[in-house]
């Protein structure tokens, strides 16, 4: 590959704002310094930030508990601990990977911080429930980690019943923590929708937001109707395990299968609230690294929508083997093929974006194309279980554990990376070494195929999901895996360790370091405390890159007085 | 499917009659996705040497889709899943019908154990006994916690849920004893609830049904347990055995495997899950002609006497009409499979 640092400072160099000023600019981040200027503040791009402070720590402590589960699989018996404790650790490991950090990763940090810029608005509608929705969000998660200090949870992450409504451990403060954190999400989701509708700049179109934009979007639709249902079902649950009202325990009258429907009308489409703003990411990156317009933009954004809504109409592939009825089982296979199609038509959509574009290779760009690897590997092998038949033999195997790691990990963690890499200047006002970043990109990505890869084979060869103990046949790839593990795990590390580095010592980073035209470049970096200096013009698309910078530059600067035509 | 290919993608001996196919759909799948993906691959890191940022600051032609190749590319793609799913859904639901001759073999699942009840009373822990060739028919219930049964060499998995009667088949091709997994999380020692097929060869499985030195003693058959428990738990009370006589409740005779009409005009085949349903929730069916007053019985019956009931109800079977084929059609009129409302 090119090397590709020195093309970045050519780049940078033409663009005209910063202006030179003696006095250092103020920022959100030196607008008040205080504790409490953080812990009340009701700036969208703080709150962001908190969320980016504990959603990385959640993604700490869940990536510490699966390098556990993976030393234990080391051996095929007992190896670090127990059985007891191994259930209890991958249910801790799923329930905070899922709910603690995957599901706010990306909407609440990086959509939080760039939705409102992104729209020229100066913050979201409602900013305080913006920062009370952190609050539940924390509220919530110290409830869950209180039930993982006094009892532990040992349910799975999906909590089936009746064997939660049976289980000895901390099942009814757990659920709660999950119900709480899910109140979270609704606000979180309803803040943004009701931005995009009402807090638009003048000018700007619906369709000619930022494809992040369209992405959170209609992942906040996905939220604010699902996540009712999730919560629903947690009271449901405590009140079984809690007060033995027996509501989905049959030796009192109550339906088991009836909770899987309930909990994966809302899991189903929790998956697209993960994956469907790692896809906006995606749409932003691939045309700013590529300079060009993206193939279809109508495509990308209607897709969006389009994979919500036939989100909600999958929930029954998850349930092929509980004994759904022949007509139940085929719909819902058939349904499922629409979200690949919907997908496959993004992945068309990007690769087709790079033709004839001016391809840097930097980064956020590398790992996305490390997200479109794994997301089509994991897509692909989705079309694979959703043919009704082969689920019956993968199905509750190390076959769907790949297969969402390649989604969740390989597809959101990646893009969450890109995404981190991509905005890393702009949040901080200071750039990352490129060259490290690629490096670790590259580790990420072996780490992450040597976890993974083997545990499809291990599904084929038939060993179940959450066994403790496994037949010693399988032992060679499950000390794969483990290795990959270690290295996916000391990756992230490497991560953490060069962006610390570089909020201090990194270079300051020009406004418009790559050189986009999306409207969160537009402004200063780090960007003033109402998000722009003077509402810019919004006269050309996000993705216009038919004209050269200075060209560009000149249509969005904020309007003289006289001519604001737009 | 070959051999090798079996190897190669880690699968399990093929030991069922379906295994095959459904490998070979599964090699197919694999194969065209992962060829296709590759090929997007190639273009990419093609397209990223062949247009990579040789100046800064170069403006991009405005290259925009054209409606009907988007609209081609969704339909080809829709064609190709849909066909996937085509193939996989005929299978599924081959998979999920019994063939009429299967024997069937009651398994009761429990933390974290797997019992198998013959139709000749005799049990077993553990250790499933099948003929090669044989259609073999699974009806399973839990009696705490949900379970599956899941023989990797069979390809097949089936949830076994508390309270409800679900079902598997599968014809076992080759001689050999393969395991078998719970593979649905249900506790501590999940991961060790481990049985076995035995599949033994039709003659072999002859003499191990009449070998001498296994204790029968104490040993009853299903049906006879099923008639004490009915009369012990009053149910003949209301329901008679025989045909024609009108009681409070529909008569047994003739009921397994016909078609029930339900108050409501609904037609439902009376198979193990209707029956155990109409045990446990008699209110969810109710018979047409009837009052719904029979009491409900879950939680005072269990499984062992549910199982025995439905196998007595199930000997009662006699050809109303005997020398008329009824068809059947179960893929599409079966809902009672345990399909919640
Ligand atoms: C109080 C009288 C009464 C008793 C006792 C009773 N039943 Fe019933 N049963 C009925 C009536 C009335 C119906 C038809 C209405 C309905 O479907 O609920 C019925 C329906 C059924 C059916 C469905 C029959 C069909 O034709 O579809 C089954 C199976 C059944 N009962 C089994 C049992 C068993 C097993 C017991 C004992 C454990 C039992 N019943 C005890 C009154 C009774
Ligand atoms: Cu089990």
């Amino acid at each position: 590959m090119t090397a590709t640092a020195t093309d970045l400072d050519v780049t940078a160099a033409p663009v005209p704002t910063a202006a030179p000023t003696s006095a250092k600019p103020s920022s959100y981040l030196t607008d008040g310094t205080t504790v409490r200027s953080w812990l009340l503040t009701t700036d969208h791009k703080r709150i962001a930030l908190l969320y980016f402070v504990s959603v990385s720590f959640f993604l700490f402590l869940g990536g510490i508990l699966a390098l556990a589960l993976r030393l234990e699989h080391l051996t095929p018996g007992p190896t670090i601990m127990s059985a007891y404790t191994y259930n209890r650790v991958f249910t801790l490991h799923g329930v905070i990977m899922v709910f603690l950090f995957l599901i706010p990763s990306i909407p609440a940090t990086f959509g939080n911080f760039l939705l409102p810029i992104m729209i020229g608005a100066k913050d979201l509608a409602f900013p305080r429930i913006n920062l009370l929705s952190w609050y539940i969000y924390l509220a919530g998660a110290a409830l869950l980690i209180w039930a993982m200090i006094n009892g532990g949870l040992d349910t799975g992450w999906t909590f089936y019943t009746p064997y939660s409504a049976h289980s000895p451990s901390a099942v009814v403060p757990a659920v709660l923590g999950v119900f709480i954190v899910g109140w979270s999400s609704i606000l979180t989701g309803l803040n943004f929708i009701v931005s995009v509708h009402t807090l638009r700049a003048r000018g700007l179109r619906l369709m000619k937001m930022p494809l992040f934009v369209w992405a959170i979007y209609s992942t906040s639709i996905i939220q604010v109707l699902a996540t009712p249902v999730l919560g629903l079902s947690m009271v449901l649950v405590a009140i079984d395990a809690g007060l033995g009202w027996g509501i989905f325990d049959p030796s009192r009258g109550g339906d088991p299968v009836l909770f899987q429907h309930l909990f994966w009308f809302y899991s189903h489409p929790a998956v697209y609230i993960m994956i469907l703003p790692a896809m906006g990411v995606v749409s932003e990156v691939i045309p700013t690294f590529a300079r060009k317009v993206p193939y279809s933009y109508e495509a990308i954004a209607y897709s969006a929508l389009g994979i919500a809504f036939t989100g909600f109409l999958t929930w029954g592939h998850h349930m092929f083997t509980a004994g759904i009825s022949a007509v139940d089982a085929g719909a819902f296979g058939i349904l499922s093929m629409m979200v690949a199609v919907f997908s496959a038509i993004k992945v068309f959509t990007w690769v087709a974006t790079l033709y004839k574009g001016s391809i840097s290779l930097t980064t956020p760009l590398a790992y996305v194309f490390v997200f479109l690897f794994l997301f089509v590997f994991g897509g692909m092998t989705g079309v694979a279980v959703a043919s009704t038949s082969l689920d019956l033999h993968w199905h509750d195997t190390y076959f769907v554990v790949a297969h969402f790691h390649f989604i969740m990990v390989g597809g959101a963690l990646t893009a969450f990376l890109a995404g981190l890499h991509y905005w890393f200047p702009k949040v901080t006002g200071r750039m990352y070494g490129e060259r490290l970043g690629l490096v670790a990109c590259v580790l990420v990505f072996a780490g992450f195929f040597v976890t993974f890869f083997p545990q499809f084979l291990l599904g084929n060869a038939g060993m179940p999901r959450r066994y403790y103990y496994y037949s010693p046949e399988h032992q060679p790839l499950h000390v794969i895996s483990t290795i990959g593990a270690l290295g996916l795990g000391a990756a992230l590390l490497l991560i953490l360790g060069y962006l610390g580095w570089a909020l201090v010592y990194g270079e300051k980073a020009p406004d418009n370091p790559w050189g986009s035209r999306s409207y969160e470049w537009l402004t200063r970096s780090p960007p003033p405390t109402h998000n722009f200096d003077a509402t810019p013009r919004f006269a050309l698309g996000p993705y216009d890159y038919t004209r050269p910078d200075e060209d560009a530059h000149a249509h969005a600067e904020a309007p003289a007085q006289g001519h604001d035509h737009v | 499917m070959p051999a090798w290919l079996v190897k190669l993608l880690f699968l399990p001996v093929e030991a069922s009659s379906i295994a095959a196919e459904v490998d070979a759909l599964h090699a197919t799948i694999i194969t065209v996705t992962m060829v296709s993906s590759l090929a997007v691959f190639a273009a990419t890191g093609w397209m990223v040497l062949r247009f990579r940022r040789r100046a800064p600051n170069v403006t991009t032609p405005h290259i925009v889709a054209k409606r009907s190749h988007e609209a081609g590319i969704a339909l080809a793609l829709l064609f190709l899943f849909c066909a996937f799913w085509v193939v996989g859904f005929r299978q599924y639901l081959t998979i999920e019908q019994p063939p009429d001759d299967a024997r069937t073999v009651f398994v009761t699942a429990r933390q974290w154990m797997w019992k198998f009840s013959y139709a000749d009373g005799r049990s077993a822990e553990d250790v499933l006994v099948v003929p090669r060739g044989a259609a073999i028919k699974l009806a399973m219930t839990s009696r705490d916690v949900i379970h599956a049964f899941y023989v990797p060499a069979f390809r097949i998995k089936q949830d076994v849920v508390p309270g409800r009667y679900t079902t598997a088949w599968f014809r076992a091709e080759k001689a050999g004893t393969y395991p078998i997994l719970c593979a649905e999380y249900c506790g501590t020692d999940h991961s060790a609830m481990r049985g076995e097929v035995r599949v033994l060869e039709p003659v072999d499985y002859a003499r191990w049904l009449d070998d001498p030195s296994r204790d029968r003693s104490g040993e009853q058959d299903l049906v006879s347990r099923g008639r004490d428990v009915a009369v012990r738990r009053a149910c003949v009370t209301c329901h008679s055995v025989g045909a024609g006589t009108t009681t409070t409740g529909p008569s047994w005779a003739g009921l397994y495997d016909s078609y029930v009409e339900l108050r409501g005009g609904t037609r439902v085949l009376a198979d193990e899950a209707y029956l155990t349903r109409s045990m446990m929730d008699p209110n969810a069916d109710i018979v047409s002609g009837y009052q719904p007053v029979m009491p409900t019985y879950a939680g005072t019956l269990d499984a062992s006497e549910t199982a025995a009931l439905v196998e007595y109800i199930e000997s009662l079977r006699e050809p109303r009409d005997p020398g008329v084929a009824l068809p059947k059609v179960r893929a599409v009129e079966t809902s009672s499979d345990g399909g919640t409302p």
